[in-house]
């Protein structure tokens, strides 16, 4: 007998414009505009493998690993990104922003030599329905009327077709601008000091507790306190963002570079008003993302389209380096406060934790990048008594957005450096204070979320210590850092964390997501899915999952690329769900295809490559398409109350602990990251060598953050927005990252597997800080740290005590 | 303002004798994207920092976002498309793709085209040398450990560079 898998539900989707009989479940099914009109619940009568069998090692580690499916393009410079696209008769576009960070504008003045009747231009004015950026909140304008709210606030957008003289009239663009006075930092948005959003300048917060922490304090061996600062990050993907567009009456097509297709689709239906299927997205080639182009490229697209609208021509915008880090999105600025009890003998009795991220000047995603860093800022830890309370506010600042960790960053940077400084207070050392607290199965979150797996971090705390060397190495540098005259410090540090995978809470029941398989009349299957490519291997892993489902080869799927005519909604390319979600619709809808194939007859259970594209090929011949979606729905035990912001934040999480080992120049103050060990848990590793590559990625990105990349703000604009004076690590500044796996399968991930992306983001910068202070003794809680934080951190006579103590010892 | 004049600049690419007319200014990868549809060489900053747009001029690494066109006049120059014979990739691009050193793929044919100006000058480099060769190129996604292996897997190949 079959065994429908409880979280999903199939629909097998036939023939186009033909009504089903069965067309009952017809409201539940894919959206409309896939070209398909009736689609029936499959009746399995068939065993799908059980989960246990899914445990046992795969083929890929007897056979080669597929190679990247998108791979041949890239290195021949074929794959085509958006500044690679032309149309005919298409013009460029420009954007004039702001200058001032909060004001209201008076008059514009344009000026110059320029032939300004040449000049295609666009004001708000332009803008039919409602002037706002589609998204959760709609306090967005596309282009500012009258207020200004941050200091790139689009005002006027313009278009010509030579690209040059268009740059020369972007700067003879004068808007006269009364300035009001502007909120640029956390603590005069906090303390209200202009109310420039909502009535408290607040765009959201939360209040998360367990236990009860006030009862704690009295019963408390020690209370520990600290302050944590992050600082805003440019995710500085390589390729900037672009989009195309091309309005016709009654429709409006865009291309780019984008994480999240439909996000573009709805803000284009809404700011023009159009049915869905008069609005069709398509993602370009992606040259990175993470997170940077999860919600900036809609406001893109409504800049190009408007462009294209009002001159009848496709629209192209690229933005330039500067502009590109200047005015879109970065990682939300965070403040963290910890007041923490502990018994004598180390163990958590009360964690209370207050968490500021500074969202900029409109909601944007500032909520959801809140939640994420919330409900992580207690980390992998056993407390009873948990209040994590919580606030994004406004600052005249461009909006802050996702990247990649999507606020945990912040929130796990503050806790690993507090459970560094309270294992000091206790003079316990760091792995043991820890080891002392972490989370057990059957021990509930901060969210009161029961652990229904063995997370096993003693066991990745052991294996990630060894591989470091680390009690060797602890040893070695503590005698060494002592000797006179020591110019070069050393140190060990590490971090214990934890990602949650997917959207949040009930996200992904809200999202309901669809993905699907079609095969060709050739045998051929295409993998149906709004998910991107944007480096990290979907492609590939969909492939991988849907070939090893049907059994075939791996060249015979071909992965659509993400266009609304042709995929479905499989949610946005985020969260850490494109694998463990998107792809267990895939691997489920592929089951259900083979299913189909099978119980009508064309295929017997078992096949040669052969006989599955002929059965394809007679299906589709007398039945006609063959296409099976397969929708999201929530597995029953993940039970989350959104008032309470208490229950299952996530299906499952990842695990993981870091070691970094970093020496410190006390000549320049520099410090160098020189091994680094990532152990993690993600569930059933998919594609080993992308597996590593996201998490070698993941963590020298995080070494910029922790290091080196400072955004400098001045008036509220990024002030060092050039690759010049904005540095992320390059091929000479990192170390080789040891990358160690550990897998426990999730049940509900395709072949176990569980979400990876952003971990790797998450534990690095306090590892390094932590093996800072260990080289140094300077408590610097504040990143990134650059070679003059740390000077001044050490030429306090505080520090200079601190590290003399250290020195007798 | 007066605009500037149009002049003929010739070079070979990939082998190919072209002809552009163009401004003496005009940069050298709008010429080679724009005139000649090499869309292959890739800009991420526009000023030389991160090494997208690098391609070999006169059998030099250089940043074709800093070179003026009237510059390339005479010149030899291969961009990623010059690369691959045909169908037959080259040994550094079969090494990209199977040691993951291609993600995104946007850094991608600056950063094979610094490794094969390195293997030409250092055909068996250390991981030492690779890192300094490779250290104009930017890459946001590796993290550059798996570049390192493609480009020491680069050196075990036989075959074209």
């Amino acid at each position: 007998m079959f065994r429908k898998p409880p979280d999903f539900t199939y629909f097998g989707i036939i023939r186009a414009g033909r009504r089903q009989k069965h067309g009952g479940a017809g409201n539940r099914g894919p959206t409309p505009h896939c070209g398909t009109a009736g689609f029936f619940l499959l009746d399995f009568s068939a065993e799908i493998q059980d989960f246990e069998k899914m445990t046992q090692p795969s083929k890929s580690t007897e056979c080669p690993l597929p190679l990247r499916k998108e791979g041949r393009e890239k290195v021949t410079g074929r794959a085509q990104y958006v500044d690679d696209l032309t149309f005919p008769n298409m013009i460029f576009g420009t954007t004039v922003r702001s200058s001032v960070p909060r004001g209201r504008i008076r008059k514009i003045f344009f000026e110059g030599d320029i032939p300004w009747n040449e000049i295609v231009i666009v004001s708000a004015k332009d803008i039919l329905g409602k002037n706002s950026v589609a998204h959760i909140l709609d306090d967005q304008p596309c282009l500012a009327d009258e207020l200004i709210h941050h200091a790139e606030e689009p005002i006027l957008l313009l278009g010509h077709s030579d690209r040059f003289l268009l740059e020369e009239a972007r700067r003879n663009v004068r808007i006269e601008i009364d300035p009001l006075p502007p909120v640029l930092s956390i603590d005069d948005s906090l303390a209200r000091k202009e109310i420039i959003w909502g009535k408290d300048n607040t765009f959201k917060s939360f209040l998360i507790q367990k236990g009860d922490v006030n009862q704690a304090w009295n019963k408390a061996h020690l209370v520990v306190e600290g302050e944590y600062v992050s600082g805003a990050q440019e995710q500085l993907y390589i390729e900037p963002n672009g989009m195309i567009a091309f309005a016709e009456p009654g429709g409006v097509t865009v291309w780019g570079s984008m994480q999240c297709p439909y996000y573009v689709h709805h803000a284009l239906t809404s700011l023009f008003d159009l049915p869905k299927d008069k609005v069709r997205v398509v993602q370009t080639e992606t040259g990175g993302g993470f997170g940077g182009k999860e919600d900036y490229p809609s406001i893109l697209a409504l800049h190009a389209a408007l462009l294209s609208r009002k001159s009848g021509r496709p629209a192209k915008f690229i933005y330039d380096r500067a502009e590109d880090m200047a005015a879109t999105t970065k990682r939300h600025p965070s403040r963290t406060r910890h007041r923490t009890a502990v018994t004598k003998d180390g163990r958590l009795l009360a964690m209370d934790i207050d968490f500021v991220l500074d969202g900029g000047a409109y909601a944007t995603l500032s909520s959801v990048v809140l939640s994420r860093g919330s409900i992580h800022a207690a980390g992998p830890y056993n407390c009873p008594n948990v209040r994590i309370s919580s606030r994004a506010v406004a600052t005249n600042t461009p909006p802050h957005g996702a990247f990649r960790g999507f606020g945990a960053p912040q929130s796990i940077f503050a806790l690993e450096r507090h459970m560094d400084h309270i294992a000091a207070e206790l003079g316990l050392a760091s792995d043991e204070f820890r080891r002392r607290n972490l989370i057990q199965e059957g021990q509930t979150t901060a969210t009161g979320q029961k652990i229904r797996e063995n997370p096993d971090l003693e066991g990745l705390l052991k294996s990630a210590l060894d591989s470091a060397d680390y009690n060797k190495k602890s040893a070695l540098f503590t005698k060494e850092n002592r000797k006179p005259g020591q110019k070069i410090k050393r140190g060990m540090g590490i971090s214990v964390f934890m990602h949650g995978a997917g959207f949040t809470g009930s996200g992904e029941r809200f999202l309901a997501s669809v993905a699907g398989i079609e095969a060709t009349p050739a045998g051929k299957i295409r993998v149906l899915a709004s998910s991107t490519e944007i480096g990290q291997g979907a492609r590939t892993v969909f492939s991988q999952i849907a070939s090893e489902a049907l059994a075939i080869d791996f060249d015979d799927i071909e992965v659509v690329q993400p266009d609304t005519n042709l995929v479905p909604n499989s949610g946005p390319t985020v969260a850490s769900r494109t694998t463990m979600v998107v792809g267990k619709l895939i691997e489920s809808a592929a089951l259900a295809l083979k299913e189909t194939l099978i119980q009508s007859g064309y295929l017997a259970n078992s096949y040669t490559r052969g006989e599955f594209k002929n059965a394809c090929a007679n299906f589709i011949a007398r039945t006609g398409p063959l296409r099976v979606f397969s929708q999201y729905q929530q597995p029953e035990h993940i039970q989350w109350d959104d008032e309470k912001y208490l229950g299952d934040a996530y299906g499952t999480f990842a695990w993981a602990v870091y070691v970094a080992e970093v020496s410190v120049d006390l000549s320049t103050f520099e410090t160098r990251v020189e091994n680094f060990v990532a152990a993690q848990e993600i569930g059933k590793v998919m594609h080993p060598l992308l597996a590593e590559g996201q998490i070698e990625g993941g963590v020298v990105q995080a070494i910029g953050y922790a290091l080196y990349e400072d955004v400098l703000w001045k008036n509220g604009s990024m002030w060092n927005n050039r690759l010049t004076n904005y540095i992320i690590p390059t091929a000479t500044d990192v170390p080789r990252v040891k990358v160690l796996f550990k897998e426990n399968p999730y049940r509900y991930g395709p072949k176990g597997a569980k979400g990876i992306g952003e971990l790797p983001m998450d534990g690095v910068a306090p590892a390094i800080l932590n093996a800072v202070e260990f080289a140094t003794g300077a408590r610097v809680d504040r990143i990134p740290l650059l070679p003059e934080g740390l000077m001044k951190a050490l030429q306090s006579p505080e520090q200079g005590r601190k590290m003399l103590r250290r020195g007798d010892k | 303002m007066t605009p500037a004049q149009k002049i003929i600049v010739t070079c070979t690419v990939n082998g190919e004798r072209r002809v552009f007319n163009t401004f003496p200014m005009a940069r050298l990868i709008d010429i080679l994207r724009e005139d000649a549809s090499l869309t292959g060489t890739k800009e991420g900053c526009g000023e030389g920092e991160c090494g997208a747009c690098s391609i070999l001029f006169n059998d030099e690494l250089v940043n074709s976002c800093l070179v003026p066109a009237a510059h390339a006049e005479g010149a030899r120059i291969t961009t990623i498309e010059g690369v691959a014979r045909g169908d037959q990739l080259a040994a550094i691009q079969e090494a990209f793709l199977e040691y993951g050193g291609a993600q995104c793929g946007i850094c991608t044919p600056g950063m094979i085209l610094a490794a094969i100006y390195l293997l030409r000058k250092s055909p068996n480099p250390t991981e030492a040398e690779i890192r300094v060769g490779l250290a104009g190129n930017l890459c946001r996604c590796t993290g550059y450990s798996k570049i390192f292996d493609s480009v020491l897997a680069a050196c075990r190949k036989s075959g074209v560079l």
